[in-house]
């Protein structure tokens, strides 16, 4: 017995002093809040972080490679723990969640016929499944069997759906899924994702320049789910209530029941649930990433500026907003005329973009009440040119700087400050007034011209209707509000009266000739055709490029600052929109010369996705497989069956003789029965697959 | 010689540790269903049963038998396992980080592994010469590391079927055990 006490005590001695003078020995100095980190972890040992057990995890939290709430198993209460031992935010990393991108599930059709597998790893290893579509999902499961959470379930439609409540961002399911149909991504990354040729795209989405995810917010006003709609277009796109109002909507060219039918109309129910928000009377949160500490500039506050300044700011980058106008806008305020966008509508607007933290100093002039130069010497990491397109071209004809003649934009600007009470400037308007131009800029000065009570109104264009780059609805508006149009008619002098007054326009009649490089017929003039037009007002609108004087009053650096040969800011990469100098982003009108509003919003974000990239010290490059405008071929039909012809919503309109006489909004927004109606019109494209008419046998 | 390669194959499939002796079954179902974690696992416990199985047959043969206390046998090899294991891992953390990078975790899991702590039983009371049990901790360590990889390799396939509720995960997995060690049973034969 004795011995047996002496064996255990002496071994437990042996064996306790074997370990103490081993740990002094082999000590190695280990970051006490590594100890600390790991136990607020939950213990489980699970790897769901992605690292080999708990005090891996707490090893890569305290080097700073993982954020605070790496483990998925422990919650809220230990992220803020472990953070208060770091001395961090909670959130320096976002929360990822997994979404499933395909939505074809059973409507897509087969290629081949298998029998007897069950899972897709299994069934994509002959000949990459059963579908025809290259991407689509093969709705066997195995996502949802690798799902430790059970954050994911078939849906009815035959394609996997996420419980966003439920998932952690563990990335299983992404793991095992053979089609790359499930994306693990934060919300950074997806407010800065663009579309790509591997991505499950509707034609409209494609075309849409601000690729806006168009079939789901229809889908989701279909529902009735329209403030969702609001947050899935405001994924893309901050400015909904402008663009409802103003876009040409080239998504619709390009609307596959539009091969068989009338296109739906995309637009219009992009404002009926941007009206629905605003009029709701309150505003849907606007989440923004944890702060990253670094400091852009934007100059310019027009669609693309704003644009910009958003997704930075969502992306948790502080920006401040420079323009040289008393108020944000830019074009959708001082061009675009009151009755088409509402000034109301464009601050309630502006405001919810700015609330998200967005600082914006107005009536501050680039090139003259400060330089890039100083912007980067006050700590700005980078910059964001949005100065637009406001220079207009001239005629370069005799007479043109006469009394009562004006340039497009200089005169919209002039009556729009005015209106706003932003100047007390007000223009004398003619009785008899003669506007040059095809776009929207000289629409928009006719239609303005009428408001304004002037009796006659002309507008001279070069080519004939059918090439005049003005949306179309605009000028078929303009027809009905008594606008009259001398087509092919080309200016050759101002005659002016002894006061100096214009007094009559002296064009030549064209007519057309052979296409030239655009497609379009050019025209060539008819000699000895002289023609006088009577006119005690002429406005010039013929087109506008950016001003670029700026340049001359900043340092050697920025006067180095790439300009192409139309006065736009040059782009090493129209996708990128990074400049010759690094940190210095470009889009909207000032990078691309006059275009639209979507197309500024477009860049705008592309270029927050650059300077996001360069201020996470990435290299500032496009992702390969950019689609940028360009379609995925096979998702372009030449006709698609199953379609029964129905017509499409009719915008309401307020009646001319009303609308003439005032600036109210002259488009009005669809009743709900209507955009309810119109969202059914919608085939939920994908790439291949798209829902028939259920009236269609 | 001849006689030790016999020991060997025997340990590895005749009377594998797992498949056949039935030890160690938290480890067999615990980490079996990633591949990567078989392997590491494997790695381990070759390690640390080499280690055990010769340091227990000192404690054993110069201690225990020598002063009459085979009765505190267990209670003597456990303790000394554990001891043994908490030594190697920090010994390794500060002497050879890699190697500890790579059995990370897996070291202080195995702590008290009954297929450890088999597996130093096993020698003793076959009264294996030093030599012998040398050879007898590594096969049998060996023939855990094989069968946790093909169990792994098994599971992972599972996976990809569609198998009915009551039937998932544990359940399976000891059904696809069962089937795998009457397949080692083949092996009955051959020694
Ligand atoms: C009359 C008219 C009608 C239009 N109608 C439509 C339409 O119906 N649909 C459509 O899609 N598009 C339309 N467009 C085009 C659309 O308005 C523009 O493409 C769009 O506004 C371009 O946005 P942006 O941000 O690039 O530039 P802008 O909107 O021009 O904004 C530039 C901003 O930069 C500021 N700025 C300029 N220089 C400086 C400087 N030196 N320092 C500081 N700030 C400066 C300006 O004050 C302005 O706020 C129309 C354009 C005009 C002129
Ligand atoms: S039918 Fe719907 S999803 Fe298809 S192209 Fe038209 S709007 Fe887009």
């Amino acid at each position: 017995m004795l011995e047996a006490i002496l064996f255990m005590l002496g071994l437990g001695v042996s064996c306790g002093s074997v370990l103490s003078i081993a740990s002094k020995v082999f000590y190695v100095y280990e970051d006490p809040r590594i100890a600390e980190v790991e136990s607020y972890l939950a213990g489980a040992n699970c790897g769901g972080c992605g690292y080999a057990g708990c005090s891996a995890a707490a090893v890569a939290v305290v080097k700073g490679e993982a954020p605070p709430n790496v483990c998925i198993v422990a919650g809220a209460d230990a992220a803020a723990n472990i953070a208060a031992v770091m001395g961090v935010e909670v959130g320096t990393a976002e929360p990822l969640t997994s979404r499933n991108t395909c939505r074809g599930g059973d409507r897509a059709d087969d290629k081949f016929y298998y029998m007897g597998i069950n899972s897709c790893r299994a069934l994509s290893a002959f000949y990459e499944g059963k579908r025809i579509c290259s991407i689509g999902c093969l709705g066997l499961g195995d996502c949802i069997r690798a799902c430790a959470f059970d954050a994911l379930k078939m849906s009815d439609q035959g394609y996997p759906v996420v419980d966003e409540e439920k998932c952690v961002g563990c990335g299983a399911c992404l793991k095992v899924c053979p089609k790359n149909i499930l994306e693990i991504k934060t919300m950074s990354e997806r407010l800065l994702k663009l579309n790509e040729a591997d991505d499950a795209l509707a034609p409209c989405q494609q075309t849409c320049p601000a690729e806006i995810d168009i079939p789901k917010y229809i889908r989701q006003i279909r529902d009735g789910n329209y403030e969702g709609a609001v947050n899935t277009i405001r994924e893309r796109n901050p400015l909904l209530l402008s663009c409802g109002r103003v876009c040409p909507h080239p998504c619709e060219n390009y609307c596959r029941r539009g091969i068989e039918d009338e296109p739906v109309s995309i637009n219009q129910l992009k404002r009926f649930v941007a009206d629905y928000e605003m009029n709701s009377g309150k505003r849907l949160p606007i989440s923004c990433a944890p702060d990253t500490g670094k400091k852009v500039a934007v100059i310019g506050g027009g669609p693309a500026g704003l644009s910009c300044a958003y997704f930075l700011r969502r992306v948790g980058h502080a920006v401040t907003i420079f323009d040289d106008n008393p108020k944000l806008g830019g074009m959708i305020r001082y061009g675009i005329p009151e009755y088409r966008l509402p000034k109301k509508v464009l601050e309630w607007e502006i405001d919810g973009i700015l609330k998200t933290g967005i600082v914006a100093k107005t009536n501050f002039k680039l090139g003259v009440d400060f330089t890039i130069g100083s912007l980067i010497s006050s700590g700005f990491d980078a910059v964001f040119l949005g100065i637009g397109a406001w220079k207009d071209y001239t005629l370069r004809v005799e007479g043109e700087n006469l009394e009562g003649c004006y340039t497009g934009i200089n005169f919209l600007t002039r009556f729009a400050k005015w209106q706003q009470g932003d100047s007390d400037d007000e223009m004398p308007i003619g009785n008899r007034c003669v506007v040059i131009g095809g776009g929207n800029t000289a629409i928009d000065c006719v239609r303005t011209l009428i408001r304004l009570g002037a009796q006659e109104v002309n507008l001279v264009y070069r080519r004939t209707r059918a090439e005049m780059p003005a949306n179309e609805v605009e000028i078929v508006a303009a027809e009905h509000e008594g606008v009259k149009f001398t087509f092919l008619a080309a200016p050759t002098k101002v005659v002016g009266d002894e006061n100096g007054h214009c007094k009559q326009l002296e064009y030549l009649k064209m007519e057309l000739g052979e296409p030239d490089a655009s497609g379009r017929r050019r025209p060539v003039p008819i000699e000895g055709s002289e023609t006088l037009l009577d006119c005690d007002m002429l406005i010039t609108a013929i087109g506008q490029g950016p001003e670029i004087s700026f340049k001359e009053n900043d340092t050697e650096r920025i006067k180095n600052l790439g300009i192409t040969r139309w006065n736009t800011i040059d782009q090493v990469n129209p996708i990128t929109l990074q400049t010759n100098i690094p940190y210095i982003f470009t889009a909207g009108d000032s990078a691309t010369g006059a275009s639209l509003v979507v197309e500024a919003i477009g860049g705008g974000r592309r270029a927050a996705r650059s300077i996001h990239q360069y201020l996470s010290g990435e290299e500032v490059k496009a992702p390969e497989k950019a689609l940028f405008k360009k379609h995925i071929k096979e998702s372009i039909f030449e006709s698609v069956p199953g379609i029964v012809q129905e017509k499409r919503a009719e915008m309401p309109e307020l009646p001319v003789q009303e609308r003439i006489t005032c600036f109210d909004e002259t488009d009005l927004v669809l009743e709900e029965k209507e955009a309810l109606r119109e969202s059914m019109r919608c085939l939920q494209c994908c790439r291949l697959c798209y829902n028939k008419d259920d009236k269609a046998a | 010689m001849g006689d030790l390669i016999v020991l060997g194959i025997s340990c590895i499939f005749v009377n594998n540790i797992l498949l056949a002796q039935y030890l160690g079954n938290c480890p067999f179902m615990g980490t079996s269903k990633k591949m990567e974690t078989a392997v590491g696992m494997a790695f381990a416990v070759v390690f640390v049963l080499v280690m055990a199985g010769l340091i227990t047959w000192v404690v054993n043969t110069y201690v225990l038998v020598k002063y009459g206390l085979g009765f505190l046998r267990t209670i003597a090899f456990i303790l000394v396992i554990a001891s043994l294991v908490q030594f190697v891992e920090m010994f390794l953390k500060k002497s050879i980080p890699a190697l500890y990078a790579g059995l990370g975790i897996f070291l202080p899991l195995i702590t008290t592994n009954c297929a450890v702590m088999g597996v130093c039983l096993i020698n003793v009371n076959e009264e294996y010469t030093f030599i012998e049990t040398a050879v007898s901790s590594l096969t049998y360590a060996i023939g855990f590391g094989l069968a946790l990889i093909l169990f792994a390799g098994v599971r992972e396939k599972i996976l990809l079927g569609r198998v009915p509720k009551p039937l998932q995960d544990t359940s399976i997995g000891l059904v696809t055990a069962g089937l795998i060690s009457l397949a080692f049973f083949a092996f009955k034969g051959m020694v």
